[in-house]
């Protein structure tokens, strides 16, 4: 399985971390992004991601590589698509590293490339009822 | 779903989430001009029913690529719009 991967099935964020880990690597960071329960004031009660998969997939894979060449590290984000409810995780990025400094660095660089470039787009389901497209360049 | 025009080549474009809900379809077929640009694509959806909600810049991906839209674009193209990236 490539480092960098889409999929509908939940995450195991351990064996995603188990991928990357290895003896000479002494840092070694794991962020979940998990759906919260709200949203600019509104309750949320599910998320339902989309995404254009076949770029996604070969986008996640060369921001891995890009950033495994800039940083000394090994990375891996894996990122679910599909009906995620509350509490569950939607992406786990991993970045393993000989020192704590590149890992953290690495590990928040791949999080915040995959959230801008990434072809992916999540439809909020609000508890009053209604629906809305997620838009980050709208506030 | 098909569009015709005056114009003599047919590029085929994916659309996704809202954009998709917009105009009705996840691909449509649209002719435009031999060698258009993402502009002219863009141009040539914002007149179809729906499409005048479409931002005049959104984002455009050409064979699984981000790429700007002044591209020329080939009718063999995997042609994609982009709403704004909202992962993680």
């Amino acid at each position: 399985m490539s480092m960098g991967h889409i999929q509908t099935e939940p995450l195991d964020a351990m064996a995603i971390r188990n991928r990357v880990a290895s003896p000479e690597f002494g840092g070694l960071v794991v962020f979940e992004g998990v759906v919260r329960d709200h949203h600019k004031g509104k309750g949320v009660t599910r998320l339902v991601y989309t995404s254009y998969d076949a770029m996604a997939e070969s986008m996640c894979a060369e921001l891995v590589a890009e950033g495994e060449h800039r940083w000394p590290v090994k990375l891996a984000v894996v990122h679910r698509v599909g009906d995620i409810p509350v509490g569950e995780t939607a992406i786990v990025v991993v970045a393993a590293a000989a020192h704590r400094g590149a890992a953290f660095e690495a590990c928040r660089w791949l999080l915040d490339s995959v959230k801008s470039k990434v072809p992916i787009w999540k439809r909020e389901y609000y508890s009053d009822g209604t629906t809305d497209w997620v838009d980050p360049t709208h506030g | 779903m098909t569009t015709t025009t005056s114009r003599n080549t047919t590029y085929r474009v994916h659309l996704f989430a809202r954009y998709a809900e917009l105009l009705g379809h996840s691909a449509i077929e649209i002719q435009l001009s031999e060698g258009a640009t993402g502009l002219d694509l863009v141009g040539g959806l914002r007149v179809l029913p729906g499409g005048d909600l479409l931002p005049a810049a959104p984002f455009l991906a050409v064979n699984l690529c981000h790429v700007p839209l002044s591209t020329r674009l080939n009718p063999s193209d995997e042609i994609a719009l982009l709403p704004p990236m909202a992962g993680g």
